[in-house]
Protein backbone atom coordinates (compact mmCIF):
# COMPACT_ATOMS: atom_id res chain seq x y z
CA UNK A 1 0.00 0.00 0.00
CA UNK A 2 1.06 3.41 -1.01
CA UNK A 3 0.28 5.59 2.16
CA UNK A 4 2.34 2.66 4.13
CA UNK A 5 4.95 4.86 2.62
CA UNK A 6 4.04 7.76 4.66
CA UNK A 7 2.81 6.18 8.18
CA UNK A 8 6.02 4.07 8.02
CA UNK A 9 8.71 7.08 9.03
CA UNK A 10 8.21 10.23 10.60
CA UNK A 11 8.09 13.57 8.69
CA UNK A 12 11.40 14.91 7.65
CA UNK A 13 10.77 18.11 9.10
CA UNK A 14 11.37 16.38 12.74
CA UNK A 15 14.94 15.78 11.88
CA UNK A 16 15.39 19.26 10.30
CA UNK A 17 17.28 21.94 12.44
CA UNK A 18 14.69 24.95 12.39
CA UNK A 19 15.82 28.52 13.77
CA UNK A 20 14.61 28.19 17.40
CA UNK A 21 14.49 24.86 17.15
CA UNK A 22 14.44 24.18 21.33
CA UNK A 23 11.28 26.26 22.03
CA UNK A 24 9.38 26.68 18.59
CA UNK A 25 8.90 22.91 18.03
CA UNK A 26 7.04 23.77 14.41
CA UNK A 27 5.68 26.29 12.04
CA UNK A 28 2.69 25.08 10.13
CA UNK A 29 1.38 27.57 7.06
CA UNK A 30 -1.92 26.87 5.64
CA UNK A 31 -3.69 28.60 2.23
CA UNK A 32 -7.45 27.86 1.76
CA UNK A 33 -8.28 28.04 -2.11
CA UNK A 34 -12.11 27.25 -3.75
CA UNK A 35 -13.65 26.87 -7.06
CA UNK A 36 -15.44 29.20 -8.29
CA UNK A 37 -19.18 28.50 -8.18
CA UNK A 38 -19.01 25.21 -7.49
CA UNK A 39 -20.97 24.75 -4.03
CA UNK A 40 -18.49 24.35 -0.81
CA UNK A 41 -17.91 20.92 0.46
CA UNK A 42 -20.39 21.17 3.38
CA UNK A 43 -23.34 22.08 1.18
CA UNK A 44 -22.42 19.77 -1.86
CA UNK A 45 -24.16 16.94 -2.74
CA UNK A 46 -21.87 13.36 -3.00
CA UNK A 47 -21.76 13.99 -7.34
CA UNK A 48 -20.35 17.42 -7.26
CA UNK A 49 -17.68 16.82 -4.43
CA UNK A 50 -16.46 13.68 -6.28
CA UNK A 51 -16.54 16.18 -9.36
CA UNK A 52 -14.30 18.71 -7.56
CA UNK A 53 -12.52 15.91 -6.06
CA UNK A 54 -11.39 14.69 -9.26
CA UNK A 55 -10.05 18.07 -10.35
CA UNK A 56 -8.25 18.76 -7.95
CA UNK A 57 -6.44 15.84 -6.94
CA UNK A 58 -5.31 16.26 -10.47
CA UNK A 59 -3.74 19.43 -10.28
CA UNK A 60 -2.54 18.99 -7.30
CA UNK A 61 -0.73 15.38 -8.01
CA UNK A 62 0.55 17.26 -11.50
CA UNK A 63 2.18 20.14 -9.73
CA UNK A 64 6.42 20.40 -9.72
CA UNK A 65 6.83 20.73 -6.44
CA UNK A 66 5.60 17.59 -5.17
CA UNK A 67 8.75 14.97 -4.78
CA UNK A 68 6.62 11.09 -5.32
CA UNK A 69 3.34 12.45 -4.16
CA UNK A 70 1.07 10.60 -2.35
CA UNK A 71 -2.66 10.73 -2.69
CA UNK A 72 -5.27 8.95 -0.85
CA UNK A 73 -9.39 8.76 -1.24
CA UNK A 74 -10.00 8.91 2.55
CA UNK A 75 -12.61 6.39 1.61
CA UNK A 76 -9.79 3.88 0.69
CA UNK A 77 -7.89 5.14 4.59
CA UNK A 78 -9.01 3.20 7.25
CA UNK A 79 -9.40 4.74 10.85
CA UNK A 80 -6.06 3.96 11.71
CA UNK A 81 -3.93 5.09 8.92
CA UNK A 82 -6.40 8.55 8.95
CA UNK A 83 -5.28 8.86 12.76
CA UNK A 84 -2.37 8.52 12.40
CA UNK A 85 -2.00 11.52 9.46
CA UNK A 86 -4.06 13.31 12.59
CA UNK A 87 -1.60 12.74 15.12
CA UNK A 88 1.47 13.88 12.65
CA UNK A 89 -0.72 17.27 11.96
CA UNK A 90 -0.96 15.84 7.73
CA UNK A 91 -4.60 16.24 7.89
CA UNK A 92 -7.28 17.46 10.34
CA UNK A 93 -9.68 15.28 12.92
CA UNK A 94 -12.34 17.44 10.79
CA UNK A 95 -10.97 15.59 7.50
CA UNK A 96 -10.39 12.50 9.08
CA UNK A 97 -13.98 12.21 9.30
CA UNK A 98 -14.91 12.88 6.16
CA UNK A 99 -15.47 9.42 3.67
CA UNK A 100 -16.48 9.28 -0.31
CA UNK A 101 -15.78 13.11 -2.15
CA UNK A 102 -12.63 13.70 -0.20
CA UNK A 103 -8.81 13.16 -0.98
CA UNK A 104 -5.39 13.60 1.05
CA UNK A 105 -1.99 14.32 -1.22
CA UNK A 106 1.17 14.60 0.50
CA UNK A 107 4.66 14.86 -0.96
CA UNK A 108 7.18 12.36 0.38
CA UNK A 109 8.64 13.74 2.86
CA UNK A 110 5.62 15.15 4.74
CA UNK A 111 6.55 18.59 4.75
CA UNK A 112 3.44 19.29 2.40
CA UNK A 113 -0.29 18.12 2.66
CA UNK A 114 -3.14 19.15 0.88
CA UNK A 115 -6.79 18.28 1.91
CA UNK A 116 -9.57 18.22 -0.65
CA UNK A 117 -12.77 18.74 0.57
CA UNK A 118 -12.24 19.07 3.82
CA UNK A 119 -14.32 23.20 5.05
CA UNK A 120 -12.69 24.06 1.91
CA UNK A 121 -12.34 22.57 -1.65
CA UNK A 122 -8.65 22.84 -1.39
CA UNK A 123 -6.66 23.31 1.89
CA UNK A 124 -2.67 23.24 1.47
CA UNK A 125 -0.61 22.84 4.88
CA UNK A 126 3.12 23.30 4.72
CA UNK A 127 5.17 21.99 7.96
CA UNK A 128 8.47 23.01 8.69
CA UNK A 129 11.07 22.58 12.18
CA UNK A 130 11.44 25.42 14.31
CA UNK A 131 10.19 29.03 13.65
CA UNK A 132 10.16 29.50 9.28
CA UNK A 133 6.72 30.78 8.76
CA UNK A 134 8.11 32.89 5.71
CA UNK A 135 9.47 29.46 4.04
CA UNK A 136 5.90 27.81 4.88
CA UNK A 137 4.10 30.48 3.12
CA UNK A 138 6.87 30.82 -0.08
CA UNK A 139 6.60 27.06 -0.36
CA UNK A 140 2.78 27.16 -0.75
CA UNK A 141 2.89 30.34 -2.53
CA UNK A 142 4.50 28.48 -5.26
CA UNK A 143 2.10 25.89 -5.35
CA UNK A 144 -0.64 28.03 -5.56
CA UNK A 145 1.04 30.34 -8.73
CA UNK A 146 1.16 26.86 -10.25
CA UNK A 147 -2.06 25.41 -9.60
CA UNK A 148 -3.90 29.04 -10.77
CA UNK A 149 -3.85 28.31 -14.32
CA UNK A 150 -5.08 24.60 -13.96
CA UNK A 151 -8.34 25.57 -11.31
CA UNK A 152 -10.51 28.33 -11.77
CA UNK A 153 -10.27 29.88 -7.70
CA UNK A 154 -12.69 32.21 -6.55
CA UNK A 155 -11.39 34.97 -6.15
CA UNK A 156 -13.55 38.24 -5.28
CA UNK A 157 -11.88 41.61 -6.43
CA UNK A 158 -12.13 43.25 -2.75
CA UNK A 159 -12.56 40.69 -0.54
CA UNK A 160 -9.72 38.00 -1.95
CA UNK A 161 -9.90 34.30 -2.17
CA UNK A 162 -13.74 33.49 -1.18
CA UNK A 163 -14.20 30.45 1.55
CA UNK A 164 -16.85 28.40 3.21
CA UNK A 165 -16.67 30.27 6.16
CA UNK A 166 -15.99 34.51 6.55
CA UNK A 167 -13.48 34.53 8.90
CA UNK A 168 -10.75 32.54 6.60
CA UNK A 169 -11.68 34.64 3.70
CA UNK A 170 -9.06 37.32 2.07
CA UNK A 171 -5.49 35.77 2.37
CA UNK A 172 -7.14 32.38 3.47
CA UNK A 173 -4.23 32.00 5.50
CA UNK A 174 -3.55 30.14 8.71
CA UNK A 175 -0.44 30.25 9.98
CA UNK A 176 0.61 28.65 13.39
CA UNK A 177 3.78 27.61 15.50
CA UNK A 178 3.97 25.46 18.37
CA UNK A 179 6.22 26.57 20.80
CA UNK A 180 7.27 24.24 23.93
CA UNK A 181 6.52 26.51 27.10
CA UNK A 182 7.38 24.43 30.59
CA UNK A 183 9.26 27.76 32.13
CA UNK A 184 6.22 29.52 31.83
CA UNK A 185 3.58 27.02 32.46
CA UNK A 186 5.98 26.14 35.56
CA UNK A 187 6.18 29.79 36.77
CA UNK A 188 2.33 30.47 36.41
CA UNK A 189 2.88 33.29 33.86
CA UNK A 190 0.82 31.29 30.88
CA UNK A 191 -2.37 32.76 31.45
CA UNK A 192 -0.65 36.19 31.13
CA UNK A 193 0.91 35.04 28.37
CA UNK A 194 -2.35 33.79 26.90
CA UNK A 195 -4.33 36.78 27.19
CA UNK A 196 -2.12 39.46 25.32
CA UNK A 197 -1.30 37.35 23.26
CA UNK A 198 -5.26 37.05 22.45
CA UNK A 199 -5.50 41.42 23.06
CA UNK A 200 -3.54 41.76 19.97
CA UNK A 201 -6.00 39.47 17.08
CA UNK A 202 -3.72 36.40 17.59
CA UNK A 203 -4.70 32.95 19.23
CA UNK A 204 -3.00 30.73 21.91
CA UNK A 205 -4.09 27.42 22.92
CA UNK A 206 -2.78 24.30 24.32
CA UNK A 207 -2.12 20.96 22.23
CA UNK A 208 -3.97 18.48 23.97
CA UNK A 209 -5.94 20.22 26.76
CA UNK A 210 -7.57 23.85 27.46
CA UNK A 211 -6.31 27.13 28.15
CA UNK A 212 -2.81 26.95 30.40
CA UNK A 213 -3.89 23.05 31.42
CA UNK A 214 -1.79 21.89 28.11
CA UNK A 215 -0.37 18.74 28.21
CA UNK A 216 3.56 18.21 27.47
CA UNK A 217 3.48 22.31 27.95
CA UNK A 218 3.18 22.72 24.21
CA UNK A 219 1.40 25.69 22.86
CA UNK A 220 0.02 27.00 19.41
CA UNK A 221 0.23 29.94 18.42
CA UNK A 222 -2.08 31.56 15.20
CA UNK A 223 -3.40 34.28 13.51
CA UNK A 224 -7.19 35.20 13.88
CA UNK A 225 -7.67 37.36 10.92
CA UNK A 226 -7.53 36.69 7.22
CA UNK A 227 -8.70 40.25 5.59
CA UNK A 228 -6.73 43.43 5.62
CA UNK A 229 -3.16 42.52 5.83
CA UNK A 230 -0.68 40.92 3.61
CA UNK A 231 0.21 37.19 4.07
CA UNK A 232 3.91 38.57 4.55
CA UNK A 233 2.33 41.23 7.41
CA UNK A 234 0.17 38.29 8.95
CA UNK A 235 3.29 36.35 9.22
CA UNK A 236 5.62 39.10 10.49
CA UNK A 237 2.75 39.37 13.33
CA UNK A 238 3.05 36.44 14.19
CA UNK A 239 6.76 36.68 14.50
CA UNK A 240 7.14 39.62 16.54
CA UNK A 241 5.02 37.52 18.98
CA UNK A 242 6.49 34.18 19.14
CA UNK A 243 10.11 35.90 19.73
CA UNK A 244 8.80 37.72 22.43
CA UNK A 245 7.10 34.51 23.73
CA UNK A 246 10.79 32.83 23.28
CA UNK A 247 12.29 35.62 25.39
CA UNK A 248 9.76 35.83 27.75
CA UNK A 249 10.48 31.78 28.55
CA UNK A 250 13.78 32.24 28.34
CA UNK A 251 13.98 34.53 30.98
CA UNK A 252 11.48 32.46 33.28
CA UNK A 253 13.76 29.47 32.74
CA UNK A 254 16.53 31.85 34.04
CA UNK A 255 14.48 32.76 36.70
CA UNK A 256 13.66 28.78 37.81
CA UNK A 257 17.45 28.14 37.37
CA UNK A 258 18.27 31.19 39.98
CA UNK A 259 15.41 30.72 42.42
CA UNK A 260 14.05 27.22 42.19
CA UNK A 261 16.98 25.17 41.08
CA UNK A 262 15.90 22.19 43.65
CA UNK A 263 12.54 22.05 42.26
CA UNK A 264 13.89 22.11 38.60
CA UNK A 265 16.05 19.61 39.51
CA UNK A 266 13.64 17.14 41.22
CA UNK A 267 11.42 17.75 38.35
CA UNK A 268 13.77 16.41 35.89
CA UNK A 269 15.46 13.69 38.05
CA UNK A 270 11.81 12.04 39.15
CA UNK A 271 11.22 12.72 35.22
CA UNK A 272 14.05 10.59 34.52
CA UNK A 273 13.53 7.80 37.04
CA UNK A 274 9.84 7.41 35.46
CA UNK A 275 10.75 6.85 31.99
CA UNK A 276 13.58 4.54 33.11
CA UNK A 277 11.71 2.33 35.30
CA UNK A 278 8.08 2.95 34.51
CA UNK A 279 6.12 0.06 33.04
CA UNK A 280 2.81 2.10 32.52
CA UNK A 281 2.12 5.26 30.97
CA UNK A 282 -0.49 7.04 30.10
CA UNK A 283 -1.03 9.51 26.82
CA UNK A 284 -1.58 12.60 29.08
CA UNK A 285 1.81 11.43 31.28
CA UNK A 286 3.95 10.71 28.48
CA UNK A 287 3.60 14.25 27.20
CA UNK A 288 4.31 15.79 30.93
CA UNK A 289 7.08 13.68 31.28
CA UNK A 290 8.98 14.24 27.58
CA UNK A 291 8.30 18.10 28.24
CA UNK A 292 10.82 17.61 31.31
CA UNK A 293 13.33 15.77 29.81
CA UNK A 294 13.31 18.23 26.46
CA UNK A 295 13.71 21.00 29.30
CA UNK A 296 16.57 18.59 30.27
CA UNK A 297 18.31 18.50 27.46
CA UNK A 298 17.76 22.40 26.56
CA UNK A 299 19.53 22.75 29.98
CA UNK A 300 22.22 20.68 29.35
CA UNK A 301 21.43 17.80 31.58
CA UNK A 302 21.34 15.16 29.15
CA UNK A 303 23.39 15.12 25.58
CA UNK A 304 22.25 16.79 22.83
CA UNK A 305 22.07 13.77 20.79
CA UNK A 306 18.74 12.82 22.62
CA UNK A 307 16.77 15.67 21.41
CA UNK A 308 15.46 14.24 18.43
CA UNK A 309 14.85 10.36 20.04
CA UNK A 310 12.76 13.11 23.00
CA UNK A 311 11.20 15.27 20.30
CA UNK A 312 9.86 11.67 18.09
CA UNK A 313 8.62 10.34 21.17
CA UNK A 314 5.95 13.19 21.51
CA UNK A 315 4.16 11.84 18.49
CA UNK A 316 5.41 8.26 18.72
CA UNK A 317 3.69 7.85 21.92
CA UNK A 318 0.37 8.97 20.67
CA UNK A 319 -2.39 6.19 20.68
CA UNK A 320 -2.63 5.14 16.73
CA UNK A 321 1.02 5.57 16.46
CA UNK A 322 1.60 2.80 18.93
CA UNK A 323 -1.36 0.76 17.92
CA UNK A 324 0.27 0.91 14.36
CA UNK A 325 3.48 -0.59 15.78
CA UNK A 326 1.94 -3.16 17.92
CA UNK A 327 0.94 -6.74 17.32
CA UNK A 328 -2.31 -6.79 18.99
CA UNK A 329 -5.40 -6.32 16.74
CA UNK A 330 -6.59 -3.34 18.87
CA UNK A 331 -5.30 -2.60 22.21
CA UNK A 332 -7.41 -1.67 25.16
CA UNK A 333 -5.91 1.19 27.11
CA UNK A 334 -3.70 -1.28 29.77
CA UNK A 335 -2.14 -2.53 26.48
CA UNK A 336 -1.29 0.63 25.20
CA UNK A 337 -0.09 2.29 28.39
CA UNK A 338 2.46 -0.39 29.01
CA UNK A 339 3.82 -0.51 25.25
CA UNK A 340 3.84 3.28 25.62
CA UNK A 341 6.43 2.57 28.84
CA UNK A 342 7.94 0.07 26.87
CA UNK A 343 8.80 1.90 24.23
CA UNK A 344 9.92 4.81 26.11
CA UNK A 345 12.14 2.84 28.29
CA UNK A 346 13.53 1.36 24.35
CA UNK A 347 14.35 5.41 23.37
CA UNK A 348 15.83 6.71 25.99
CA UNK A 349 17.40 4.05 27.72
CA UNK A 350 20.91 5.12 27.28
CA UNK A 351 20.34 8.30 28.46
CA UNK A 352 22.83 8.96 30.95
CA UNK A 353 21.48 9.93 34.59
CA UNK A 354 20.84 14.17 34.60
CA UNK A 355 24.36 15.62 35.10
CA UNK A 356 23.21 17.81 37.83
CA UNK A 357 26.71 19.75 38.20
CA UNK A 358 25.23 21.84 35.32
CA UNK A 359 22.60 23.54 37.72
CA UNK A 360 24.09 22.85 41.47
CA UNK A 361 26.60 25.00 41.01
CA UNK A 362 24.45 28.25 39.61
CA UNK A 363 22.31 26.92 42.74
CA UNK A 364 24.86 27.22 45.22
CA UNK A 365 25.70 30.55 43.99
CA UNK A 366 22.67 31.83 44.68
CA UNK A 367 21.14 33.25 48.30
CA UNK A 368 18.22 31.31 48.79
CA UNK A 369 15.39 33.60 48.35
CA UNK A 370 12.51 31.67 47.72
CA UNK A 371 8.67 32.93 47.65
CA UNK B 1 -29.36 24.66 26.27
CA UNK B 2 -28.82 23.72 22.92
CA UNK B 3 -26.15 22.93 20.28
CA UNK B 4 -25.30 26.37 17.94
CA UNK B 5 -24.42 24.01 15.03
CA UNK B 6 -27.23 21.31 15.00
CA UNK B 7 -29.78 23.38 16.71
CA UNK B 8 -30.78 20.11 17.68
CA UNK B 9 -29.26 18.61 20.61
CA UNK B 10 -28.29 19.94 23.81
CA UNK B 11 -25.25 21.61 24.42
CA UNK B 12 -22.46 20.01 26.78
CA UNK B 13 -19.33 21.53 25.25
CA UNK B 14 -19.04 25.87 26.35
CA UNK B 15 -16.18 27.48 24.53
CA UNK B 16 -15.52 31.07 25.09
CA UNK B 17 -12.58 33.26 23.40
CA UNK B 18 -11.77 36.97 22.91
CA UNK B 19 -11.83 37.85 19.11
CA UNK B 20 -10.54 41.84 18.59
CA UNK B 21 -11.71 42.52 21.97
CA UNK B 22 -14.92 40.98 22.26
CA UNK B 23 -15.73 37.64 23.67
CA UNK B 24 -17.72 35.15 22.35
CA UNK B 25 -19.42 32.00 23.43
CA UNK B 26 -20.45 29.04 21.23
CA UNK B 27 -22.31 26.43 22.79
CA UNK B 28 -22.06 22.86 21.26
CA UNK B 29 -23.51 19.21 21.53
CA UNK B 30 -21.09 16.36 21.92
CA UNK B 31 -21.35 15.15 18.68
CA UNK B 32 -21.02 18.49 16.97
CA UNK B 33 -18.03 19.22 19.25
CA UNK B 34 -16.07 16.08 17.64
CA UNK B 35 -16.98 16.58 14.21
CA UNK B 36 -15.98 20.06 14.40
CA UNK B 37 -12.68 19.09 15.72
CA UNK B 38 -12.62 22.01 18.91
CA UNK B 39 -11.18 18.96 21.04
CA UNK B 40 -8.15 19.14 18.63
CA UNK B 41 -6.34 22.79 18.88
CA UNK B 42 -3.61 20.76 16.43
CA UNK B 43 -6.23 22.46 13.96
CA UNK B 44 -7.56 25.44 12.85
CA UNK B 45 -10.82 24.24 13.88
CA UNK B 46 -11.68 26.59 17.06
CA UNK B 47 -9.80 29.64 15.35
CA UNK B 48 -12.25 28.87 12.04
CA UNK B 49 -15.56 27.89 14.14
CA UNK B 50 -15.74 30.80 16.70
CA UNK B 51 -15.60 33.91 15.06
CA UNK B 52 -17.71 32.18 12.53
CA UNK B 53 -21.21 31.41 14.67
CA UNK B 54 -21.22 33.81 17.18
CA UNK B 55 -20.82 36.62 14.19
CA UNK B 56 -23.52 34.69 12.03
CA UNK B 57 -26.16 34.18 14.61
CA UNK B 58 -25.69 38.25 15.19
CA UNK B 59 -26.56 38.89 11.60
CA UNK B 60 -30.11 41.06 13.26
CA UNK B 61 -33.01 42.18 10.47
CA UNK B 62 -31.56 40.11 7.46
CA UNK B 63 -33.96 38.49 5.67
CA UNK B 64 -33.58 34.60 6.18
CA UNK B 65 -34.85 33.77 2.73
CA UNK B 66 -32.65 35.91 0.78
CA UNK B 67 -31.51 32.55 -1.71
CA UNK B 68 -28.16 32.09 -3.64
CA UNK B 69 -29.41 31.52 -7.78
CA UNK B 70 -26.31 29.58 -8.05
CA UNK B 71 -25.87 27.35 -5.48
CA UNK B 72 -29.47 27.55 -3.19
CA UNK B 73 -28.05 27.87 0.19
CA UNK B 74 -30.58 30.98 1.94
CA UNK B 75 -29.12 33.67 4.51
CA UNK B 76 -31.15 31.70 7.47
CA UNK B 77 -29.06 28.51 6.32
CA UNK B 78 -25.96 30.82 6.57
CA UNK B 79 -27.11 32.26 9.62
CA UNK B 80 -27.86 29.04 11.48
CA UNK B 81 -24.40 27.49 10.00
CA UNK B 82 -21.31 30.21 9.88
CA UNK B 83 -20.90 29.03 6.86
CA UNK B 84 -22.03 29.69 3.27
CA UNK B 85 -23.14 27.68 -0.04
CA UNK B 86 -20.27 28.93 -2.77
CA UNK B 87 -18.45 31.88 -3.89
CA UNK B 88 -21.50 33.20 -5.51
CA UNK B 89 -23.29 33.47 -2.01
CA UNK B 90 -20.54 36.00 -0.89
CA UNK B 91 -22.31 38.41 -3.82
CA UNK B 92 -25.99 37.70 -2.79
CA UNK B 93 -25.31 37.78 0.83
CA UNK B 94 -22.95 40.45 0.85
CA UNK B 95 -24.60 43.29 2.94
CA UNK B 96 -25.04 41.06 6.06
CA UNK B 97 -21.69 40.20 5.27
CA UNK B 98 -19.88 43.26 5.02
CA UNK B 99 -20.81 43.86 9.12
CA UNK B 100 -19.63 40.42 10.16
CA UNK B 101 -16.20 40.80 8.30
CA UNK B 102 -15.48 43.92 9.94
CA UNK B 103 -16.08 42.99 13.30
CA UNK B 104 -13.98 39.54 12.45
CA UNK B 105 -11.06 40.81 10.11
CA UNK B 106 -8.50 43.64 10.78
CA UNK B 107 -9.80 45.52 7.73
CA UNK B 108 -12.64 45.18 5.12
CA UNK B 109 -9.89 44.70 2.09
CA UNK B 110 -7.60 42.21 0.44
CA UNK B 111 -4.41 43.64 0.00
CA UNK B 112 -2.80 40.84 -0.17
CA UNK B 113 -1.89 37.98 -2.90
CA UNK B 114 -3.94 37.91 -6.42
CA UNK B 115 -4.13 35.68 -8.99
CA UNK B 116 -2.03 36.38 -11.99
CA UNK B 117 -4.91 36.26 -14.43
CA UNK B 118 -6.66 38.61 -12.40
CA UNK B 119 -3.46 41.38 -11.95
CA UNK B 120 -2.82 40.96 -15.50
CA UNK B 121 -6.56 41.86 -16.22
CA UNK B 122 -6.02 44.98 -13.95
CA UNK B 123 -2.89 46.31 -15.12
CA UNK B 124 -3.94 45.70 -18.09
CA UNK B 125 -7.01 47.82 -18.20
CA UNK B 126 -5.03 50.56 -16.38
CA UNK B 127 -2.52 50.60 -18.41
CA UNK B 128 -4.22 51.23 -21.40
CA UNK B 129 -6.16 53.47 -19.91
CA UNK B 130 -3.56 55.73 -18.90
CA UNK B 131 -2.08 55.13 -22.47
CA UNK B 132 -5.18 56.48 -23.94
CA UNK B 133 -5.04 59.50 -22.11
CA UNK B 134 -1.49 60.34 -22.76
CA UNK B 135 -2.42 59.61 -26.51
CA UNK B 136 -5.44 62.04 -26.44
CA UNK B 137 -2.84 64.90 -24.96
CA UNK B 138 -0.60 64.03 -27.74
CA UNK B 139 -3.51 64.25 -30.28
CA UNK B 140 -4.67 67.45 -28.58
CA UNK B 141 -0.94 69.17 -28.90
CA UNK B 142 -0.39 67.75 -32.30
CA UNK B 143 2.38 65.53 -31.28
CA UNK B 144 1.90 63.42 -34.43
CA UNK B 145 5.09 61.12 -33.69
CA UNK B 146 4.57 60.84 -30.47
CA UNK B 147 0.75 59.80 -30.76
CA UNK B 148 1.44 57.26 -33.97
CA UNK B 149 3.93 55.55 -31.17
CA UNK B 150 1.42 54.92 -28.16
CA UNK B 151 -1.20 53.92 -30.55
CA UNK B 152 1.45 51.42 -31.76
CA UNK B 153 2.06 50.34 -28.03
CA UNK B 154 -1.19 50.19 -27.14
CA UNK B 155 -2.61 47.85 -30.19
CA UNK B 156 1.03 45.63 -29.43
CA UNK B 157 -0.70 45.50 -25.94
CA UNK B 158 -4.38 44.71 -26.91
CA UNK B 159 -2.65 42.47 -29.22
CA UNK B 160 -1.03 41.06 -26.01
CA UNK B 161 2.22 40.77 -27.93
CA UNK B 162 3.60 43.99 -24.97
CA UNK B 163 2.56 43.39 -21.53
ZN1 LIG C 1 -24.99 19.74 17.69
ZN1 LIG D 1 -24.13 30.08 -3.33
Amino acid sequence: MKISRITARAGKWLSEDGPHRQIVVSSRVRLARNLRDKPFPGWAKKAERIEVLKSVREAVESLAIMDEPIAENLEALSPLEKQVLVERHLISREHAAKGVGSAVVMNGSQTLSFMINEEDHLRMQAISSGLQLEKGFTLLDAADTELEPMLDFAYHARLGYLTACPTNVGTGMRASAMLHLPALVMSDQMNKVINSVNKIGLAVRGLHGEGSEAMGNLFQVSNQTTLGETELDIIERLNKVILSVIEHEQNARAVLLERKAITLLDQIGRAYGVMSHAHSISSKEALNLLSVIKLGVDLGLFPEAHRLPVDALFIETQPAHLQKGAQAQKMTAEERDSLRAALIRAKLGDVPEPDIAKIAIRASNTPKNDE
Amino acid sequence: MQCDVCQQKDATVFLTQIVGGKMQKVNLCESCSKEKGVNDPTGFALTDLLPGLGEAQNLENSDKTLKCPVCGFTQGEFKKAGRLGCSACYDVFIEGLEALLKNVHKGSEHIGKSPKEFLETRQYTEKIKALQSHLNVAVKAEEFEKAADLRDQIRRIEMGSEV
